[in-house]
């Protein structure tokens, strides 16, 4: 069998930094890493190969140095690695990515059929779960979104029973493939992979695609030109007018703390103190 | 894994960096292991790069290396609790390429440079923890790492892992270092805006700035500090040896928390976003502290074989000019068709002594022992000199002669006279 | 959202003349087996100020399966602002799947045309937006915190976050039309019910065999809600972060938490390290809420969290560092130990709500 898995590289927003003038992202020292959400696609695709055998081939739309994501996909055990790079995506929104590919998938399809799409639930430098619903849509094949646990796969009958976290409940789904997953976190836990992996995706002869290799004819479709949305404005989260009023005594002893903080609150906030009353009465 | 190596080097630092490159450019099998996410991920960072030892590897190294600001100006700085005493130099001759000291970000720069040893055609694997070194009776042969199918054999293996190389000691190459010999030193980044930095620090684009300070900051202990600008940020910390914080019980982290709020520290760092704290170690223990560093089918290169300049608070410069030797050693060696053996590596430590590496080495070979036995340096004379800047300084109606007498009573006061001359003459000596 | 893109337009441009005739303000109305999702109401609070805005209708989508009580849901969307709503009923709408809700809801926009579409950011709402956006080629903005209409040219002006936070940002679709926007839940406030309101009910027709249908639900798990924390609608929530150090000390949470009559929420270290369950984690990749009280212990206030809760009516940050962010947001602080301040609040809240019984 053969899964494509959809994967990108981004900054580790836990170490993102504003600039305080210009409100642009300041790069600087932080670390690239593949966007975490989508080692748990990655990780399924490798176990449905444990079980099954076949291919996985990994996908990232990005700037030349994503090439460092997609070796570490290898490292881990993924079979081929594709960039698609190049400067006419500059600007894409989730509509123009999942266009291009979608377009992409479409052509290492000619090469070899596909059975599985994943990626991940969402990046977490655009946050927009979009891309992976995008790409099901131009495909035209069945998605399932938030996918905890491929519950059967029966290659032959091309069915694929899954459980995807709806709100309220669970849902037991059945569909045919090809379909593209997202897959949810925590589902998971991505492999340490062996030296043999280690020295293949070191030594690997990446695909670098652009534009054409791509497939990809019509340029109107990708970049600023294929995307609807526009950002007009980014700003830093307003800080709030005040910071806290912070509460001190003499001793700051706890036990004074805790009473001039309820007398503060309360004085300030008579409502809550009737809340709090209220249920704990 | 079946496959075999001609060189083994451990560690993607400055030292095994330098090795792989110049291994793989002699011609030699190379594969370099690294325990770090990616090369330098595991490195503290921000530091100062010397070009000269990286130009002897990369000649025209300037053209792509990540490399942060050039360096203009040094700043030495005697600091007590309130102020500070110091010297700038600033020179234009600093601001005429090719420059001679860059500030760089280690994440950055190590990537760098092992790209350009894997350009060069060695093979890198990260995320890979050497954990023992595989022996035939005396002789290396190849590692062991904790990945699964973690065996590979070399002709030998450099030890490039940094200070504190586990490997070498649990091979019985040579002891466990002692406290007395490391620094432990800890360092933050704060972030800021380009434009912040060039106008708090009065320079221009590119430009950039180093403070090397000692005094009463590190709490009497043996140590110093450093503040470095990078392009969009400060590197500062400090380094106490590991064997007075031992016994002063205090922590690293204090002292950089006590050296941030410093009045002529502190406005500099305003307003800036802190996003890395690490500690690392410094081997400072001197030419006296530098173990066995070949043997059959192996060599030590870098801090793993304690080559650094406490004192010029040099290292990476050390480290890559070892790495280079020792690979060049085994090059040589393998062009003449001859084995790894100990006899053989010897060349190794012949080109060590006639580097700059040994002679510098050997030059301050007495200073550590001097500063340990004697803590004056670091607590009586940062506050005497201060207060003598501020006696001079101050107009306050009091002649410049009683003001110049009383700054030398101050002095004998504290130390004596015998102490005085002693001070200057240990001084002398560790310098010499 | 594209990131290279983020210089201002300036060029004044054009709607695409495809689209002039679209009109009026659209919320999704997400309901599963006749419940509905309460962030559908929010966004009926939020649409009526943008259909005010622009003086034009606030329309409902109700899609659900014919024996649900599909007019009793548009009528619930009259009592919160709603002026009409289609309602699309049939056999293979009962359960949720992508493929024929996609059809369903692309079928009402393009026979009547909205300029605006708005979804909750529930899973349900997140996978049919970015369907339904694709089908249409139009813009999609997720997760947004604010939506205002750009009064000269009468576009959404939709602003989210990104970055995990770190950064706003506000979209624009100008050239196509519906302008789509998702929302979380709990960022809107909740609009009072106006039970005097009625409104115009358009039934569409849909026809959709099942056995054209791929996916097919086998069978609902639904959750075990008796003992599930309701996180985005408590009014009061205790939080413990990486702060407390032990899992043994997150206990004085749920101390402080039962005498107050609170949900304990967490900081995300404090899930991964399993001290509380996923759904306890209060941020950007966990809940958001917007208590009347917010207590956070041992919390840094790191921009994830922050985004989770700062819609809390009060803060109040207990933090061993008087530099932690969360002072910067919070209403009181206390610097200190959490391991004896919180056993102070409990008891202190103790006392005086044993005061207040004995005086009221
Ligand atoms: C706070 C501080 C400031 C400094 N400032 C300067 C300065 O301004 N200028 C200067 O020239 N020097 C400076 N130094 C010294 C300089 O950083 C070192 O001398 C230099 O980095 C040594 O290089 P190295 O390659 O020997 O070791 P390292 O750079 O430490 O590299 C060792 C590498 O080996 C890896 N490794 C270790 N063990 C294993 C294993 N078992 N398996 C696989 N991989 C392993 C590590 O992850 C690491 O990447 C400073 C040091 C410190 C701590
Ligand atoms: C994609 C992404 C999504 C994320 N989503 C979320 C999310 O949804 N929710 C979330 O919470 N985080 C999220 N995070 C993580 C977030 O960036 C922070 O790492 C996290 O919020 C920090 O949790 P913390 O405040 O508990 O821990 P820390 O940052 O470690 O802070 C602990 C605090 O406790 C204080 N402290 C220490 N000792 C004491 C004491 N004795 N008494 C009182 N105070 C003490 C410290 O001063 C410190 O401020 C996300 C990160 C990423 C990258
Ligand atoms: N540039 C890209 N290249 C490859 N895959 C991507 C790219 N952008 C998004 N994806 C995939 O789509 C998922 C959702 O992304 P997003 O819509 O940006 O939140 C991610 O988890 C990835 O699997």
């Amino acid at each position: 069998m053969h899964s494509v898995v959809c994967i990108k590289q981004v900054p580790d927003s836990a170490q993102i930094r504003v600039h305080p003038v210009t409100n642009t992202i300041m790069r600087q020292g932080v670390p690239a890493i593949i966007n975490p959400y989508d080692l748990f696609a990655l990780e399924e695709a490798l176990r449905l190969k444990d079980k099954f055998g076949g291919t996985v081939t990994v996908v990232t739309m990005g700037p030349p140095m994503a090439e460092a994501a997609l070796r570490k996909c290898l490292s881990y055990g993924a079979d081929d690695a594709i960039l698609v790079s190049d400067r006419a995506f500059a600007g894409s929104d989730t509509l123009a990515t999942s266009y291009a590919l979608a377009t992409t998938i479409q052509k290492i399809m000619g090469n070899m059929p596909v059975d599985l799409i994943f990626t991940g639930k969402q990046t977490i430098d655009g946050d927009t779960a979009q891309v992976g619903p995008g790409i099901a849509k131009r495909l035209d094949y069945q998605l399932l979104t938030y996918v905890s646990k491929i519950v059967d796969l029966d290659l032959e009958k091309k069915e694929i029973t899954v459980e995807r976290r709806a709100e309220g409940g669970v849902q037991l789904l059945k569909t045919a493939t090809p379909c593209l997953i997202t897959m949810l976190e925590g589902t998971n836990e991505m492999r340490f992979g062996d030296l043999d992996d280690l020295f293949r995706a070191a030594r690997y002869d990446l695909k670098v695609w652009n534009r054409e290799a791509a497939g990809i004819d019509d340029a109107e479709m990708i970049g600023l030109k294929g995307s609807p949305t526009v950002v007009s404005k980014v700003f830093a989260p307003r800080p709030r007018s005040q910071r806290a009023e912070m509460v001190e005594t003499v001793d700051n002893d706890p036990k004074n703390l805790a009473v001039t903080l309820l007398a503060k609150v309360f004085t300030q906030h008579p409502k809550l103190e009737k809340e709090i009353a209220k249920r704990a009465g | 894994m079946a496959e075999k190596f001609d060189v083994i080097v451990v560690g993607a630092g400055m030292a095994g960096n330098a090795a792989a490159y110049t291994l793989a450019k002699g011609g030699l099998k190379v594969l370099q292991i690294e325990r770090g996410e990616t090369p330098g991920s595991k490195n503290v960072q921000g530091a100062i790069l010397y070009s000269d030892a990286i130009e002897k590897i990369i000649p025209d190294f300037r053209d792509d290396a990540p490399l942060e600001r050039h360096l203009i100006e040094q700043r030495v700085w005697v600091l007590d609790d309130s102020s500070y005493v110091g010297t700038h130099y600033r020179s234009e001759d600093f601001n005429k390429p090719p420059y001679n000291r860059y500030t760089i970000i280690r994440a950055h720069f190590d990537q760098w440079f092992n790209k350009k040893a894997r350009e060069a055609g060695a093979l890198t694997i990260c995320e890979t923890t050497v954990t023992e070194l595989l022996l035939d009776g005396k002789k290396v042969v190849g590692v062991m790492t904790d990945r699964k199918g973690g065996e590979i054999y070399a002709d030998a293996v450099i030890l490039a892992d940094g200070v504190n190389s586990r490997l070498a000691t649990k091979a019985g190459f040579h002891p466990e270092i002692k406290p007395k010999d490391v620094a432990l030193a800890v360092k933050e980044i704060h972030f800021l805006p380009q434009e912040t930095i060039e106008a708090r620090f009065n320079i221009g684009e590119e430009e950039g700035v180093v403070i090397e300070m000692a005094g009463t900051i590190s709490d009497g202990m043996m140590g110093t500090a450093f503040l470095y600008t990078n392009k969009e940020s400060i590197t500062l910390g400090i380094g106490c040896m590991l064997s007075d914080f031992k016994k002063q019980k205090t922590t690293p982290y204090e002292l950089l928390d006590k050296m941030k709020q410093h009045p002529s520290i502190a406005p500099l760092i305003e307003g800036g976003e802190m996003k890395e704290y690490a500690a690392h170690l410094i081997p400072e223990g001197g030419y006296n502290a530098v173990p066995q560093v070949y043997g059959d089918g192996w060599l030590i290169a870098g801090d793993a074989g304690m080559f650094v300049n406490g004192i010029h608070r040099e290292g990476s410069n050390l480290a890559m000019t070892t790495g280079m030797l020792a690979a060049q050693t085994l090059v040589e060696l393998k062009q003449a068709g001859k084995a790894f053996t100990a006899p053989n590596l010897a060349q190794y430590k012949a080109k060590l002594d006639d580097s700059f590496v040994m002679k510098d080495l050997k030059k301050y070979r007495r200073m550590p022992d001097i500063f340990h036995k004697n803590k004056q340096f670091f607590t009586t004379y940062p506050e005497l000199i201060s207060k003598a800047a501020q006696k001079l300084i101050r107009v306050d109606g009091v002649d410049k002669k009683t003001k110049e007498k009383e700054i030398k009573q101050s002095f004998v006061a504290s130390r004596s006279v015998f102490g005085l001359i002693g001070d200057a003459f240990r001084f002398w000596r560790a310098m010499e | 959202m594209s990131e290279q893109a983020k210089k201002p337009a300036k060029k004044k441009v054009e709607l695409d003349p495809r689209f002039v005739n679209y009109k009026h303000v659209w919320v999704v109305i997400e309901s599963e087996r006749g419940e509905v999702h309460p962030v559908s109401w929010e966004l009926l609070g939020e649409g009526r100020k943008l259909a005010d805005a622009l003086g034009v209708q606030l329309c409902g989508v109700v899609i659900c399966g014919p024996g649900e009580r599909g007019k009793g849901i548009c009528g619930e969307a009259f009592t919160y602002g709603a002026d009409k709503c289609y309602l699309v009923q049939d056999d293979v709408l009962k359960d949720y799947r992508n493929e024929p809700y996609t059809k369903a809801l692309t079928d009402v926009v393009n026979a009547f045309q909205p300029e605006i579409l708005m979804l909750g950011a529930s899973t349900l709402g997140r996978d049919l937006a970015g369907s339904v956006a694709t089908t249409l080629g139009t813009g999609l903005v997720a997760d947004c915190t604010e939506l205002v209409i750009e009064t000269e040219t009468r576009n959404l002006a939709s602003t989210r976050p990104t970055f995990g936070g770190s950064l706003l940002c506000t979209i624009m679709t100008q050239r196509h039309r519906p302008q789509m926007a998702t929302v979380r839940p709990r960022v809107m406030a909740m609009p009072e019910a106006d039970a005097s309101r009625t409104g115009e009910i358009v039934e569409v027709p849909f026809s959709m065999i099942e056995s054209t249908i791929v996916t097919k639900v086998l069978e609902f798990i639904a959750d075990d809600t008796r003992d599930k924390p309701n996180l985005p609608f408590a009014d009061i929530i205790v939080s413990g972060g990486r702060g407390l150090k032990k899992p043994e000390n997150f206990q004085l949470v749920w101390d402080l938490a039962k005498v107050l009559g609170a949900e304990v929420g967490a900081s995300r270290p404090v899930v991964q390290a399993g001290w509380a369950e996923l759904d306890r984690q209060v941020g950007q990749s966990g809940k958001t809420v917007r208590p009347k009280l917010y207590i956070a212990a041992g919390i840094s206030g790191a921009i994830q969290h922050r985004v989770g809760m700062d819609g809390a009516d009060v803060i109040i940050a207990i933090n061993s560092d008087p530099n932690a962010p969360i002072f910067d947001f919070a209403h009181y602080g206390i610097v200190g130990n959490a391991m004896t301040i919180l056993p102070a609040l409990t008891e202190a809240f103790k006392a005086h709500l044993a005061q207040a019984r004995k005086a009221g």
